[in-house]
């Protein structure tokens, strides 16, 4: 007997497709549950942990929404690309972009500025700016010169996340900050409007209200349907008519914008200053976000909500359990794995042949 | 041992929303070639990857040599000696030949060494009068060379029974002769043919039975000897069909298309089309004869603004720029590829996206607001379409991928010929259409040409070309070597001019 692959002619339904979704998720459990046992931990105790804290309480379901926020900008951003099957995989280098643009302008550029409604949007645009260059310029070498985009965004993800490690070794390291790599905090009116004490702020509602305005883009207009037939036939988009090399750029643009954007609520909603390695790989994670959700804005809220509540679990159990948090990642990489498996499998099946 | 190598009984096959194959019974005998014929869309691919395992029957049984046999894959079919061409090939551009064939082997079991793989294509090559070279690179190789590595492919596996869906549809028909001697050599060394394609000519002359596909059930098998191109067209469309079309004599108006000088290179750098000029005027048809690769495609696609040029194209007396569809469009060409599925469709989109790929945001009078534009806003015209042009389709929401080949040709015809174009260029625009559809196809490009369309019709089909054309310009090495009247009298004119022995100086 020999295990053979073949492809399949037919068209997965949407059942077997949100199936596959589920059994991914819960074979990346299995296996994290054998990683803890492993560990010496009961991982019965631990999923309790993990689900029942971040969606459980009031302070745990506030910890998941504030995650969510930077999740949700990158992956609206990388649903974009995704659609055209642009793979950026540098959302991670866009946000760190977007925040090192927020903190640019609320320190620099404009911190004599003391009007917040002035001084948001314009970080927000500066954010989002930088942002947009940054994708704009893999963009550019993708249409110009034909270089792979999964290269250059990842490639371009270290010298972002490097540039913003010198500016806060060096150059921006704040005057009250002990000798510690950080900037000085963002003043007053930096800083997004926050309902609760605990940190829910507008950035939330502003990434949720993205997704309309990306559902929108993609659905309603001829930006969206050039997307489509772009993403589907270059070639056949050229014979309509749509010039595909501005295309890629642009969308590069709107995919950085996204994730800039999210690097500034970022800053201005949640840690008002700059420091190294602030984000735990937002921009990575929200690639499986992206994908889990098939590209579908509205699915993106619910997938990045739970992958807040991921996180803010793990950050749990962590605590409770001393379980170390490179579990996160170890998690995610599973999902990614047994994503990518059960992709291939509806458009694969596996059979036993006689040898 | 009987002499049926292949009996098919019963097979059902459904799609959501078609019954592809309604209990449809063949039979193929051993050394016979067995036309298979039908509309587009009857449903003889379906039937044909069901026997090559790529579908499941719904229903129904297989037998190979008399013996019950599950084909579950390509691979099992192999297995039974089965082997398929399909409508659209299936090798690695960037591999030799000799390397795409050992492809082909790797499942059975361990990679052959090259070097005996190049030996034994040669002499098989040699032996089937299959002219390729073991060393070239798929890309290189223009379609019909493709296709002999295709059954180059098959013989190597001494596939008994061979399957070939439409494979003169690609070909000129100096290579469709070519293949047809193939075939009687096959035939020869004990293989079984079944031959799909909508040239009844070419089914009366390569096979032995002949049957007919409508809806999705046998309507009748023939003998070679009780058929003919009536008989036959009647069965498939069940209707009388009008195989030769007739047309009003010209009025050519104002000239709509001028080309001066036009240089264009292909894609493997050299120049492909070497200073042509050509004038279409409105209400005319100006017809291309050419062996195919002599420059038809890149002549095309530079006058659609597809491909860069130097000399000069105008278009309804305005200057057009190298490089630029849009103003086309805007200007009124609609152009029929010759490769539709790789340059005009959109395979993993809906068919009512497809049927309007350019139409909703460039074209003046179908004008969308691009900030407030809904795809499902489409569907109402495309229901529009698919009545008049009879695309046969489950669902408006089906991916074009799914089509049948022809009707897939249909859509892209559909979209471009709705549009009122004042230019049309048209290439192959009847390949892969069935009888009933050609004639369609034929009709809507006359009434376009007496509604003062002019048109620009490349084919390599010289019976299409006389029974459109009003003049016939010939295309040798990227240039026109001479014009003709568009008549079999001058059918060895053309002929010689199309093989570079003659130029007319203008
Ligand atoms: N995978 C599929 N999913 C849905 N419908 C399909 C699929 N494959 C084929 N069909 C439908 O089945 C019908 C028969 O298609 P088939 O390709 O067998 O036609 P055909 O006789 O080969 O036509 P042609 O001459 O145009 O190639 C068509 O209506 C087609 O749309
Ligand atoms: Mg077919």
């Amino acid at each position: 007997m020999r295990l053979k692959i073949e492809k399949r002619h037919e068209n997965a339904s949407t059942f077997s497709v949100l199936l596959m979704s589920i059994l991914s998720v819960v074979v990346s459990l299995v296996i994290l549950g054998f990683i803890i046992l492993s560990l010496g931990k009961n991982p019965i105790e631990a999923y309790i942990q993990l689900v029942s804290w971040p969606l459980g309480t009031i302070a745990g379901l506030t910890q998941t929404l504030i995650s969510m926020m930077p999740l949700l900008f990158t992956s609206l951003g990388l649903v974009i690309a995704f659609k055209m099957k642009l793979w950026n995989i540098g959302a991670e280098g866009q946000f760190y972009m977007g925040a090192f643009g927020a903190t640019w302008g609320a320190l620099f550029l404009f911190n004599h500025i003391s009007n917040p409604w002035i001084m948001l949007p314009l970080l927000a645009l500066l954010g989002a700016g930088i942002g947009a260059g940054w994708g704009a310029l893999a963009g550019v070498m993708k249409a110009q010169l034909g270089v792979n985009e999964i290269l250059s965004t990842l490639m371009l993800n270290y010298v972002a996340i490097y540039w913003v490690n010198y500016l806060v070794y060096g150059p921006w390291k704040g005057a009250g900050s002990y000798n510690f790599p950080i900037t000085a905090t963002f003043p007053k009116s930096a800083i997004l409007p926050q309902y609760t004490a605990n940190g829910i702020n507008l950035g939330i509602f502003l990434a949720i209200a993205t997704s309309f305005f990306v559902y929108y883009l993609l659905r309603w207009t001829r930006f969206g349907f050039e997307i489509d037939i772009a993403g589907d036939n270059p070639k056949a988009a050229e014979y309509a008519g749509v010039n595909v090399k501005k295309m890629v750029i642009i969308v590069m643009i709107v995919s950085g914008a996204l994730s800039g954007l999210g690097g500034m609520m970022q800053m201005s909603g949640v840690l008002f200053r700059l420091q190294p390695n602030f984000s735990p790989g937002y921009g990575y994670t929200a690639i499986i976000i992206a994908l889990l959700a098939r590209l579908n804005p509205f699915v993106t809220v619910a997938v990045a909500f739970l992958f807040g509540g991921l996180i803010v679990g793990t950050q749990q159990i962590q605590l409770f359990l001393q379980i170390p948090f490179s579990l996160v990642n170890a998690f995610q990489g599973l999902l990614l794995f047994s994503f990518v498996a059960g992709e291939a499998l509806l458009h694969y099946k596996l059979r036993w042949v006689r040898a | 041992m009987s002499d049926i190598v292949l009996k098919l009984s019963g097979i059902v096959k459904s799609f959501p929303g078609v019954l592809a194959n309604d209990h449809v019974d063949f039979t193929l005998k051993r050394g016979e070639v067995h036309a298979l014929l039908g509309e587009n869309g009857a449903g003889k691919t379906t039937l044909m990857n069901i026997t090559y395992g790529i579908y499941k029957p719904d229903e129904g049984e297989i037998y190979v040599n008399d013996k019950r046999v599950e084909i579950t894959s390509p691979h099992r079919a192999m297995e039974y000696g089965i082997g398929m061409i399909q409508q659209h090939f299936s090798l690695v551009p960037s591999f030799s030949v000799a390397e795409n064939i050992a492809l082909g082997l790797k499942e059975s079991k361990i990679l052959p060494k090259i070097d005996l793989v190049r030996k034994k294509v040669k002499t098989l090559a040699e032996r089937f009068g299959l002219d390729v070279n073991p060393d070239s690179r798929i890309w290189q190789l223009s379609a019909g060379e493709q296709q002999r590595v295709e059954i180059l492919k098959l013989l190597y596996m001494s596939a008994q029974i061979m399957i070939l869906d439409e494979p003169t549809a690609i070909l000129t028909p100096q290579e469709a002769a070519n293949l047809f001697k193939t075939i009687k050599e096959m035939v020869k060394y004990g293989a079984s043919v079944i031959f799909i394609s909508h040239k009844l000519k070419e089914v009366l002359e390569i096979s032995d039975r002949i049957t007919v596909m409508r809806h999705g059930k046998v309507i009748d098998t023939l003998q070679k000897e009780e058929a003919n191109e009536r008989i036959l067209a009647k069965k498939m469309v069940g209707r009388e069909v009008v195989l030769k079309i007739s047309k009003k004599p010209p009025k050519p108006r104002e000239i709509e298309l001028e080309v001066k000088d036009l240089w264009a290179r292909g894609d493997k750098g050299p120049y492909a089309v070497r200073g042509v000029s050509l004038d279409v005027k409105s209400g005319e048809i100006l017809g291309i004869a050419g062996v195919a690769g002599n420059g038809q495609r890149e002549l095309a696609e530079s006058i659609y603004g597809l491909r860069k040029y130097t000399g000069e194209v105008k278009i309804g007396g305005e200057m057009m720029h190298s490089l630029g569809v849009v103003s086309r469009m805007k200007s009124g060409v609609a152009y029929i590829p010759q490769d539709r599925k790789g340059v005009a469709l959109c395979g993993g989109l809906p068919l009512y996206y497809n049927l309007f790929l350019k139409k909703p945001f460039r074209i003046p009078e179908f004008y969308l607001n691009p900030y407030l534009f809904n795809s499902s806003r489409l569907k109402k015209p495309s229901e529009q379409l698919v009545d008049e042009y009879l695309i046969s389709a489950s669902s408006l929401n089906l991916e074009v991928k799914y089509l049948s080949g022809g009707t897939m040709q249909k859509v892209v015809l559909a979209r471009e010929l709705s549009l009122n174009p004042k230019l049309i260029i048209a290439v192959h625009p009847t390949r892969g259409l069935d009888v009933g559809a050609t004639e369609f196809v034929y009709k809507t490009l006359l009434k376009a040409r007496d509604n003062g369309a002019a048109i620009l019709l490349i084919a390599g089909d010289l019976e299409e070309i006389f029974t459109l054309s009003d003049r016939v310009a010939v295309l040798y090495e990227g240039e026109i070597v001479g014009y003709s009247k568009p008549d079999e009298s001058h059918l060895e004119e053309i002929g010689l001019m199309m093989a570079g022995v003659r130029r007319v100086k203008k």
